[in-house]
């Protein structure tokens, strides 16, 4: 259509007819039928009021579906809220690695975008899907790709810049029945610096150390089905997770190419998508599984989950105990959906520890005490144990790919193609 | 058929040159590919030298534009709520409903707009700034006629309300005298701008009657001497009656007093009240909705539809729906005055006042570039229940046919195919269909879109899709030599017959290197192990290593003969099997019964039988040596089981 539109430009965006584009959300409770629910946790009706967090979440619509977010870390003993985030694309033709700003830094930029609003900082390109992405340190993020590579990547704080430091090509590939050698998705990668492990489609676990050009490490056929998520336990353990519904752990000081335990999930072979574990309780570790399932595991005993919580419709793909807050559990999922459980409302039910303590020190073996003080993910007592579920997004639609929390701050991503930002997690 | 809606557009494929070749093409889903062909060449002499190619024809090509990604990922949020919405809310409560979502669409449609005006201040590419221009434009062109289409469909607004609404319609897109209206506000002083008339009169005709003598009280206080003349005009502006929202007068009362203001007007007019000023006068004859006057300001109004709602306002305030098309009509004739034809634009906007929303949605389809405004506006006002008599002669509906068109081209775009989902799952009658056709296309690059893509059909309950899926992706894994994997994906798609292909694969690998790959993936198959039999006989025959690693004999034993005489086993298998059993017969204890001796001698000699039927065992030592052995094996068992329970029961 060619000549009269009507006017050379549009409006300034106050004059917008109606403006309604950050979504609403509500803390809404939503709790479905727990059947084949092991520890069935007490009704969560939310008394919280609904628009307390309404202002908090900015969107915006990036053009590009997001498969990651990641928060940058903060400084030791920092203590205002994390103000940069990374987010990674997929499927796209060109995708591209970004960071974000949403601190006051350029507050109210010039075009008139309302505070609080994600800034692109800049942005580079990545050669195949962001499968995952972490940051080694406040400066280098280390991104696994779809086509096997592993690349870290450089912000340059001073010009806002984003570069390629270091990249190991194909450090994960299929061998395939013409002895080719094609490259194989890299899946997940966790860091601890200098130390980074990758996991793959290939079923391979590559350990790198940052500096290094090869491989420290490498288990070829760790396992025969795919990886799908790797954690650290502890320095030298890690946690994988695989599509038969297996956790293992492997331990790097051992030399023989074997995981040290393997826990399964009991009947099917759904399989786990995702792992965390507590920040300060080593010995919990939470899973999320293909049909949206929230598994709790106690790595000191047995080889099933503690529990099996009921959760999403579809895939989990993330999940994060709350590294500050470890009471706090996000999940995120293929329908669309971000769920806030809540552990710690049902502290004042508890008896008091210190109270009880007081009374008759002697009489509760220190282990008593302190589990009814820990174990709120462990504990299977439904009478007791109260457990708060928040749906952070009421119309959802599209898959939620990716979460990240840090302090109040929580940052999210979605095949709708926008990011979400809320600041005030627990206004 | 009907006749064609003029000439279709003439599409040039840069690269191709018709004139030398004979071009060929195939219609595709939502692109054609066009490709040279050899026809018609005389004798080779350019020798076959210069290239061949295939040429990707879109006819959606706005899918590929990045900011209107928002527009089309936001918008994909507001049709499925509307398409979840309660239709059970009844009248007012539901107008209000869809109206919302009408304006919701457009502030979509603005975000959009506003990002892509950003993006052309930004760009120092001029042909990029020029593209970003003519999309800023086109934007806004939709959002005009659609919230023309809001007013008169959605809303359906009637006489009085009707007027406001188009009011506010004018002011919010006529904005080419903004410009001038904030610099002359913003001058130090107004009145002495030269611009300040021209100010005044844009108020009047836009109704802004308030901002209009504001300005005026200016100019008055600026002159003492005409001081009267402005009282009178302020006053006259003031006491002008607008219809009202609410039902606070009926539509009679506000004609009766629209005419007294009316003859009032004329009364000062005639006694030459503002004859020293002619400025003041052209505004009272606007007042008068004096045709002429008004058209003088043709330059402040710039189009034809600001001369009409102008000319509303001032001559018949209380205009019904249905008497719109006759101002509508005569307004464009004496706007544009013969000079120049109406655009396509204008066609459209005349076919809303007419009421001929098929004709909107026609001219729409025709004009623009892509099918994202047509479909949703088109869904929009079928929730309204406009559409219901309107049938195709193909495809079952217009709401679904536009909805497809759209659907199929979100489909043929590499990144953007999940949104398409949702428009075809609203499709009753083909939707589903034509996700079953696309949804295979989609290349699956990783697992992890293989899962999403999975998800969308299990969803659906496509089972054929499911399993085709499956399968591609067991055969890629089995490809690349990870038989776990593509017995996961396999076991996923309830495939039997892959799965035992790959059991196969397994078992082959096992008497190749005697010992199993992937055992955490075989220990672990548990129910889905009755998938196949031979996924059966496999996790079966790996629970006998198991047992006999464990030196559980008399188990392991009892489970290697019935993977036999229950036939699980494959008979190819068998000799593998009875060679299995020997160091079990070979122990220093006896394991196998009687009974369980004679049956593993009657399947030895099963499968001697079988296998000198087919072939005479001829020169292969290996194998009949293994017979021999295997013989003496179960003989020496035999011999000694006889003695052991002869003893036993002896006892």
């Amino acid at each position: 259509m060619t000549g009269p539109g009507p006017g050379p430009g549009p409006r300034p965006p106050g004059r917008a007819p109606a403006p309604l584009r950050a979504p609403t959300l509500s803390l809404r409770a939503r709790r479905r039928s727990a059947a084949n629910q092991r520890a069935r946790r007490g009704a969560g009706g939310s008394g919280r009021a609904a628009g307390a967090a309404m202002e908090e979440v900015c969107a915006k619509f990036v053009s590009q579906k997001i498969s990651k977010t990641r928060w940058r870390p903060l400084p030791a003993a920092a203590l205002q809220p994390p103000d940069l985030f990374a987010t990674g694309s997929w499927d796209n033709e060109d995708n591209r690695i970004s960071v974000w700003s949403v601190g006051d830094l350029g507050n109210a930029g010039l075009n008139g975008e309302y505070q609080g609003e994600p800034q692109l900082l800049c942005d580079i390109r990545h050669n195949g899907d962001v499968m995952d992405m972490q940051f080694l340190d406040q400066e280098r993020i280390v991104v696994a790709s779809s086509t096997g590579t592993v690349t870290v990547f450089r912000h340059h704080q001073n010009n806002q810049t984003l570069s390629a430091n270091h990249r190991w090509e194909k450090a994960h590939y299929h061998v395939d029945q013409d002895t080719s050698c094609g490259g194989a998705a890299c899946t997940g990668v966790i860091c601890n610096k200098p130390e980074i492990v990758t996991v793959g489609e290939d079923g391979r676990i590559n350990l790198f150390r940052v500096d290094q050009k090869d491989a420290v490490r490498t288990i070829d056929n760790a396992d025969s089905s795919t990886l799908h998520a790797v954690t650290f336990l502890r320095t030298t353990e890690i946690l994988t997770v695989n599509s038969i519904g297996q956790l293992k752990i492997w331990d790097f000081r051992q030399q023989k190419n074997e995981p040290s335990q393997i826990f399964s999930l009991t009947g099917g072979r759904v399989p786990l998508h995702c792992v965390d574990r507590h920040p300060n309780q080593q010995y919990i570790v939470a899973t999320g599984g293909q049909d949206g399932m929230l598994s709790i595991w106690d790595i000191r005993q047995g080889t099933v989950p503690v529990s099996l919580l009921n959760a999403h419709e579809a895939e989990m793909w993330e999940v994060h105990f709350h590294p500050s807050n470890p009471d706090h559990l996000f999940t995120c999922s293929e329908d669309g959906s971000l769920w806030h459980w809540d552990t710690s409302t049902d502290v004042s039910e508890k008896p008091s520890f210190l109270h009880q303590g007081g009374r008759s020190t002697t009489y509760f073996p220190h282990n008593t005490v302190n589990q009814s003080v820990v174990s709120a993910w462990l504990s299977n007592d439904p009478t007791k144990d109260r457990m708060e579920i928040t749906n952070l997004i009421p119309n959802q639609t599209l898959s939620v790919n990716s979460l990240d929390v840090l302090g109040p701050c929580l940052v999210y991503g979605t095949d709708a193609e926008a990011i979400y930002v809320n600041r005030q997690l627990f206004a | 058929m009907e006749e064609v809606d003029g000439e279709p557009p003439l599409t040039v494929v840069p690269g191709a040159d018709p004139s030398a070749r004979q071009l060929c093409f195939a219609w595709g889903p939502a692109e054609v590919l066009v490709c040279e062909t050899l026809f018609g060449r005389r004798g080779g002499e350019d020798g076959g030298q210069s290239s061949s190619c295939v040429f990707v024809v879109r006819k959606d090509q706005d899918i590929y534009i990045q900011t209107l990604r928002k527009l089309f990922n936001e918008s994909h949020g507001i049709f499925v709520g509307l398409q979840r919405s309660e239709e059970e809310l009844a009248g007012k409560s539901r107008k209000a409903q869809l109206v919302q979502v009408s304006k919701n669409y457009r502030s979509v449609i603005r975000a959009c707009m506003e990002d892509m005006h950003q993006a052309a201040i930004s760009t120092r590419d001029p042909a990029l700034q020029s593209q970003y221009s003519t999309q800023v434009s086109i934007l806004s062109a939709i959002e005009l006629i659609w919230n023309l289409c809001e007013i008169l469909f959605v809303e359906a607004a009637a006489a009085g309300p009707l007027l406001l609404r188009l009011l506010d319609w004018v002011r919010l897109h006529v904005c080419d005298v903004d410009n001038m209206v904030r610099e002359v506000l913003s001058s130090e002083n107004p009145s002495k701008h030269e611009l300040f008339w021209n100010v005044v009169d844009v108020f009047v005709l836009q109704g802004r009657m308030d901002e209009a003598r504001h300005l005026l009280s200016k100019e008055a206080s600026a002159n003492p001497t005409s001081v009267n003349m402005y009282r009178i005009l302020d006053d006259l502006m003031k006491k002008m009656p607008m219809p009202s929202l609410g039902n606070t007068q009926t539509l009679t009362e506000m004609e009766l007093k629209w005419q007294h203001w009316h003859e009032e007007c004329q009364r000062y007019l005639q006694d030459g009240t503002f004859a020293s000023n002619s400025h003041m006068e052209s505004i009272c004859k606007i007042l008068l909705g004096d045709e002429d006057a008004i058209l003088e300001k043709k330059e402040l109004m710039t189009t034809w539809y600001h001369f009409l709602v102008t000319r509303l306002l001032y001559s018949r305030p209380t205009v019904k729906p249905m008497e719109l098309r006759f101002y509508a009509q005569s307004s464009m004739d004496l706007f544009l005055g013969g000079e120049s034809s109406p655009e396509p634009l204008d066609t459209i906007l005349m076919a809303a006042f007419e009421f001929e929303m098929h004709q909107v949605i026609k001219e729409c389809s025709i004009a623009l570039s892509n099918w994202w405004f047509v479909a949703h506006l088109t869904d929009l006002l079928d929730h309204c229940k406009l559409l219901q008599s309107h049938n195709l002669y193909f495809g079952s509906n217009m709401r679904e046919f536009l909805l497809l068109e759209y659907a199929s081209g979100l489909f043929s775009h590499h990144s953007l195919w999940q949104l398409g989902v949702d428009y075809f799952d609203h499709c009753p009658e083909y939707g589903r269909v034509y996700l079953e056709l696309h949804i295979e296309r989609i290349p699956l690059n990783t697992e992890q879109k293989a899962l999403k893509v999975l998800r969308i059909c299990e969803q659906r309950q496509m089972h054929e899709q499911v399993r085709s899926i499956c399968k591609i992706m067991a055969m890629k894994a089995l490809r690349n030599n990870r038989l776990g994997s593509a017995l996961s994906w396999s076991i996923r798609a309830k495939d039997a017959a892959f799965a035992t292909l790959i059991s196969d694969r397994f078992l082959k690998d096992y008497c190749e290197r005697g010992c199993f790959s992937d055992l955490d993936l075989i220990d672990n198959l548990g129910p889905s192990m009755l998938l196949s039999d031979r996924l059966t006989f496999l996790g079966k025959y790996r629970e006998f290593h198991r047992l006999y690693g464990e030196k559980r004999f008399s188990e392991a034993a009892r489970l290697l003969l019935m993977l036999m005489t229950a036939h699980i086993a494959p008979c190819s298998f068998w000799m593998t099997l009875l060679t299995d059993a020997l160091p079990l017969l070979e122990q220093k204890e006896v394991i196998f019964s009687a009974e369980q001796t004679y049956e593993l001698m009657r399947c030895l000699e099963d499968l001697t039988a079988r296998k000198s039927d087919k072939q005479k065992l001829q020169g292969d030592d290996v194998e009949t040596t293994k017979v021999e052995m295997l013989r003496l094996a179960l003989a020496r068992n035999l011999a000694r089981v006889i003695v052991k329970e002869g003893t036993l029961e002896g006892s």
